[in-house]
């Protein structure tokens, strides 16, 4: 046997570096807070950011935007730009018109919704503050800035359509005046009883509660702004486009798709991305524009997004009108739940603009048993920067409502919205269960993450301190909010996105490559934009096949080297990119076994995996590496007849289910009576993600989550003029939090594995996010609600705050309202008062 | 117009025109591309670089009024391969994500420990509030600034957060607890 194993060590003899080879697996990767891989080159400058990306005759390129929201163009002259020193071309709409295509929409969720043409540059019409009207292409940024300015257009102004309510009425102005309409969609869900008669058969004993919520419109701010080089090689009509995207893999589709230049001519890079939150899963016009531009000028071509531009000109989040009704008896059992919704589209639609109300749609019964659920959404045209997927895409919306109401429901019942919640919610011994919605929730505990969290809040000691301050009329007013959540993870069973009219499937693609010296080099189409993927992805390989952490490479983010891939959106990397790569795996081994079988001249069935060496059920002496096994797979001297050499595997995973991570969240403010200032007190969350990769990764991802839900709740909101000008424009008025903005949060979690997967792994991008914002906004209601203050709008700034504790006079309310849990507070089945 | 100026311990004279901004010769001129531009209103921080020792968003700032000067940007401030301090300790308590904040929040903390050796959270959080970050919510960002300032005070880095050994299993059994 040795003499076998010395004939396919040649490689040994060659080289002799002792850290060419590997050393043996420790252990215990699975879980272990690794340092990550990615931080070298970060926290050392040497990242590569689109940005930094230079080519020998790089040339620059810029976009000059509408300032009206609406308007036709009359006419576009670049002339003068083109006599500018420096300037090599300048194109309007119109130049463009007959090869710049049409930006995607990939999600049609009805088949009779309105799509209009969305062509990169504007051509007869702008419909929103930033829609693209011509290209400058210059020898640098400053004269390419510069040169816009010499561009002359005339417009014919037409009426700006902002607000959603007006667009949908009677004779509303339009947006597109050739669809006749402003709604793209209508979507009428209705799952399990018909709600209004289940309502109607509890008869007296049903209480009714209606709210509206507004989800107000985000920026999602990425910090690095989108950017796009494309190198061209004119000649072979091939093209490199490396763009700052979350997607290079359904980019270089939709590229092709587009411009109509052949897929197999183009390869996308996203080269180091600095953060995206949906903002980057997208195909944006300056993508499209920056590939036509570089082909007819045979030159590499580089645009970077400015902040104020990346506010008008990339996707805007939520903005959603929420109309909800819940239903229960009188002992608080649930009936059921009834949501209409209305969707902001913005002006166009985006890659999957429609698809975000839709994936709401199935989360508003979120934890709770329910018999009745109706859902209606109706998407609408506005003269404003598209929506798109913003941190949890319609999941938070979702959330936030029916979290929301079960604190109104439980304050007009006079019950304790936790008691509610656990009188409601799914126990954790009837999982799986199959929700009112549709979906079968796998597993979970709400019970164990929640009885965690209310011991690391304290929240008995909480509220009795609160039942005293109030006694005392303290002004300065405690709250205390409650969200126990659950998100839908892992995007997606392609058999579902089909059913849902999307355009694509929802499997992830991973490559194992076994080198000659032992180490790995593995490539997943889950491209990573700040979450840790190299390091997670290093810890599942390294557990799988038993090599040492160090010895993992992990390759993403080129079509080139990873060419098959769903990207990275949806909470979905880990639970299904990181199942295919653990799939990967298993067929590594499955060869590498009847490797080591042949070569230790044992049966397989003998032949034993484990911590990285096989061995011979009863004979201890006879032990391959999977190193050594590589080895023999590339010198192929002695290999199974038949067998292929070389030690590689492709995998290519489809989810059978989501996964469904839950946690419970509490928040304490503290509530400034005289100013409507607002304080987070304490966040705690539990967060059942279900098993643990890296845990450090892990609390990163909830920290990051809370920090933008947290921003929903009490800073961020785009607010729209009557003229549709965006006049939250910059870095200056959106309200971005820093560090002195947010608290200290607590995190713990529960372990309650998937069971939709092999990992059992369940997804944590998202989680924060979805939690916090109604976690604070509970915790504010209920500081409010002794002053019969029924609904705050989002964000709760001071000022909304002090003027909800004052008549419309001026005059303080006082807190004669009852307290939380002491009985029914106001009439129950009218709109809130923000 | 001529500028000098000393970056990351070389010597740079060059034409540039007057409005150029610093981070634009920066990156564009010098090829010192560790800096990274997040805004364009002098907001988010990620700009940030030391001028003569002191933190400066170099996008608010003209490479000529820069003429003279001595600048650490990102890329000089280990020793040889011998990281600073704040540098470690980014990587030690997961100060970072994406990394687009990182170059200026390393910088930005470089410079207030140099005028607060011993901060308190809030002076940290405080001291930052310059510099935006969307991914990490900013509790790592501050933890890793209190351990690099022990570090530096030679009270040795506060544990870190990460571990040599598998993490303990907070497994709750679904059906069984
Ligand atoms: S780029 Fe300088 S502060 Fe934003
Ligand atoms: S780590 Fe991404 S912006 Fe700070």
């Amino acid at each position: 046997m040795t003499e076998q194993l010395d004939a396919g060590l040649v490689a040994g003899e060659i080289a002799e570096h002792p850290d060419a080879l590997s050393k043996p697996y420790a252990g215990g990767e699975l879980g272990r807070g690794r340092r990550r891989k990615e931080d070298a080159k970060l926290v050392t400058g040497q990242t590569n950011w689109t940005d930094n990306i230079t080519l020998p005759g790089l040339l620059h390129m810029t976009v000059l935007r509408s300032p009206m929201a609406h308007a036709r163009i009359v006419s576009v002259d670049v002339s003068a730009a083109l006599e500018l020193p420096g300037v090599i071309a300048a194109y309007s709409g119109a130049d463009l018109a007959d090869v710049q295509g049409a930006l995607p929409c990939a999600w049609p969720v009805t088949a009779e919704m309105v799509h209009p043409d969305h062509p990169p540059l504007a051509v007869d019409e702008v419909r929103y503050v930033g829609d693209g009207v011509a290209v400058v292409v210059a020898r640098d940024r400053y004269t390419a800035v510069d040169a816009l300015e010499a561009i002359a257009v005339e417009y014919e102004q037409l009426p700006a359509v902002v607000d959603m309510e007006a667009a949908i009425a009677e004779g509303a102005d339009l947006v597109h005046g050739d669809k006749g309409t402003n709604t793209c969609f209508r979507w009428p869900f209705a799952s399990g009883d018909n709600y209004a008669e289940t309502v109607a058969a509890a008869g007296d004993d049903a209480v009714v509660v209606k709210r509206r919520f507004r989800q107000q419109r985000l920026l999602p701010t990425a910090i690095e702004p989108r950017g796009v080089v494309v190198a061209p090689i004119a000649a072979a009509d091939e093209y490199t486009v490396y763009s700052a995207t979350q997607i290079p893999h359904i980019l270089r589709v939709m590229l092709a798709l587009v411009t109509g230049i052949g897929e197999h001519k183009i390869r996308v890079i996203a080269p180091d991305v600095g953060g995206g939150f949906g903002s980057k899963l997208n195909v944006y016009a300056e993508e499209v524009l920056a590939l036509v531009v570089a082909k007819k000028l045979g030159r590499p071509i580089k645009w970077t997004e400015s902040r104020s531009e990346n506010y008008q000109a990339t996707i805007h989040g939520r903005d959603q009108i929420q109309d909800i009704e819940i239903a229960a008896t009188r002992d608080g059992t649930l009936l059921g739940l009834k949501v209409e919704l209305l969707a902001d589209m913005g002006a166009y639609l985006q890659l999957i603009t429609p698809g975000i109300p839709i994936l709401g749609a199935f989360m508003y019964p979120a934890i709770y048993k329910m018999k009745a659920y109706d859902f209606h959404c109706t998407g609408v045209f506005t003269t404003k920067t598209p929506t798109d997927a913003y941190r949890g895409a319609g999941r938070p919306e979702a959330t936030y409502a029916i979290e929301r109401i079960m604190d109104e429901l439980a304050a007009e019942l006079g019950r304790d919205p936790m008691d509610l919640r656990k009188q409601n919610w799914i126990r954790h011994e009837e999982f799986p269960y199959d929700m009112v919605a549709g979906l079968t929730y796998d597993s979970g505990n709400y019970e164990a993450a929640t009885e965690k969290a209310e011991q690391m809040f304290d929240l008995a000691g909480l509220r009795a301190e609160q039942e005293r301050r109030r006694g005392d009329n303290d002004p300065m007013l405690l709250g205390i909010g409650i969200s126990t959540f659950t998100e839908m993870c892992g995007l997606a069973p392609s058999r579902v996105l089909g059913s849902l009219s999307y355009g694509a499937g929802g499997w992830e693609a991973a490559q194992i490559r076994m080198l000659p010296t032992g180490k790995v080099e593995v490539t997943s189409g889950a491209t990573p934009h700040g979450q840790g993927h190299h390091t997670a992805w290093s810890q599942i390989v390294a557990d799988a096949l038993g090599v040492p952490f160090e010895d993992v490479e992990v390759v993403t983010g080129d079509t080139d080297s990873s060419p098959k891939g769903m990207d990275t959106y949806g909470s979905r990397s880990l639970v299904v990119g990181g199942i295919a790569i653990h799939k990967a795996t298993g067929k590594v081994l499955e060869k590498a076994k009847r490797i080591a079988a042949h070569l230790l001249e044992a049966a397989e069935g003998d032949v034993e995996f484990s911590g990285g060496t096989f061995s011979v059920k009863g004979s201890p002496e006879a032990t391959m590496t999977i190193q050594q096994v590589a080895l023999a797979t590339f010198a192929a001297h002695n290999l199974p007849d038949g067998m292929e050499p070389t030690l590689d595997s492709d995998y290519v995973y489809d989810p059978e289910n989501f996964s469904y991570p839950h946690g419970t969240h509490l928040c304490a403010v503290e509530i400034d009576s005289e100013t409507g200032f607002t304080t987070i007190r304490k966040y705690v969350c539990v967060d059942d993600i279900g098993r643990i990769v890296n845990p450090v990764i892990v609390e990163g991802q909830v920290h990051g989550g809370i920090a933008q839900g947290i921003a929903q709740a009490l800073y961020e909101e785009a607010v729209h003029d009557a003229e549709g000008n965006l006049t939250t424009g910059s870095l200056v008025d959106y309200l971005v939090p820093a560090a002195p903005d947010l608290p200290h949060f607590d995190t713990g979690r529960t372990e309650t594995p998937s069971t939709s997967n092999p990992l059992g792994v369940k997804g944590v991008g998202e989680a924060g996010t979805i939690a916090s914002t109604p976690a604070v906004m509970n915790a504010i209601h209920d500081a409010l609600r002794p002053f019969g203050v029924r609904d705050i709008a989002m964000p709760a700034t001071p000022e909304r705050v002090w003027r909800a504790l004052r008549h419309d006079d001026g005059t303080p309310r006082d807190a004669s309202g009852t307290v939380a849990y002491g009985g029914p507070s106001t009439n129950a089945t009218s709109g809130g008062t923000s | 117009m001529r500028v000098r100026m000393k970056v990351d311990g070389v010597v740079y004279e060059d034409e540039v025109e007057p409005r150029t901004l610093l981070t634009h010769h920066l990156r564009d001129g010098l090829g010192r591309v560790g800096t990274p531009i997040g805004c364009d209103t002098s907001n988010c921080g990620s700009c940030t670089l030391l001028v003569d020792g002191e933190s400066v968003k170099s996008c608010s700032v003209l490479a000529v009024q820069a003429d003279g000067t001595e600048i650490t940007t990102i890329q000089g401030l280990a020793e040889g391969s011998t990281w600073h301090p704040v540098q470690k300790a980014f990587q030690e308590h997961h100060g970072l994500q994406c990394g687009y904040c990182t170059p200026g929040m390393i910088l930005a903390a470089v410079d207030l420990l140099s005028h607060n050796p011993d901060p308190t959270e809030d002076e940290v959080r405080h001291g930052l509030e310059g510099n935006l970050c969307r991914c990490t919510g900013y509790q790592n960002i501050v933890k890793s600034v209190l351990s690099a300032a022990s570090e530096m005070r030679g009270d040795g880095p506060l544990p870190g957060s990460f571990q040599d050994a598998p993490a303990e299993s907070h497994e709750t059994a679904g059906a069984s607890s």
